[in-house]
């Protein structure tokens, strides 16, 4: 089996990690609460998709 | 020939997955409207709006095959007694999925999955209204094709 010949340091650990992001969801204004929330997906705050009571909240 | 659904089936083998659309075909026709997973609601559209279809039609045979798939005779009565009637005057589009965003645990994309309503009165007038509009659409596009060769004839004359 292949194994490391080498510890990996620190340095290079980190770097690779620095390339390891998070991208921010894009977020839409809901049609009647106003609060931001995923598109083309029912409003978790107020409960509603396209003025439709979907959810109770 | 209807598509294939792309995959690996829901549950891993067809019998479980045959079995997971029949629960939730019951589920939806007992409770009028069920929260599952994306994928298994959008699977379960097309059952779905069949099984109402073979409703509409009402007779021995429909509620046979119906009973092939929903094991569960009071809900094949509901769905031929309540539901079917309910969608006399709708041609298809029984149900809604609306997505809910992401599950805790898991972050699995969630939605609901609904009977939408008895087509109101207005409604069904206006789908007729707007059934007619492009029925007169159609005509006047298929009518100038043939008046064209006519209209072209006497030019010719004229040339």
């Amino acid at each position: 089996m292949a194994v490391p010949k080498r510890k990996m340091s620190r340095s290079n650990t980190r770097h690779r990690r620095s390339q390891w992001k998070a991208t921010a969801p894009a977020l839409v204004p809901c049609q009647t609460c106003n609060e931001p929330k995923l598109g083309h997906i029912a409003c978790p705050n107020c409960g509603t998709y396209n003025r439709r009571q979907v959810l109770n909240v | 020939m209807p598509t294939p659904t792309k995959g690996p089936r829901l549950g891993g083998s067809p019998a479980h997955e045959r079995r997971i659309m029949a629960n939730l075909a019951t589920q939806l026709f007992e409770h009028g409207r069920i929260t599952t997973t994306e994928a298994k609601a959008k699977r379960l559209r097309p059952l779905a709006e069949k099984l109402i279809t073979k409703a509409k039609r009402g007779d021995l045979h429909a509620r046979r095959t119906v009973l092939q798939t929903i094991t569960d005779k009071s809900v094949v009565h509901t769905l031929f007694e309540e539901i079917g009637p309910r969608y006399e005057n709708r041609p298809g589009g029984y149900t809604r999925i609306t997505k809910i965003g992401p599950r805790r645990g898991d972050n699995a994309p969630m939605a609901v999955i609904e009977l939408v309503e008895a087509l109101t009165v207005q409604q069904s007038a206006v789908g007729e209204a707007e059934a007619a509009t492009k029925r007169s659409a159609a005509d006047a596009e298929a009518a100038p094709q043939d008046a064209a060769p006519e209209d072209a004839k006497p030019a010719d004359a004229e040339a």
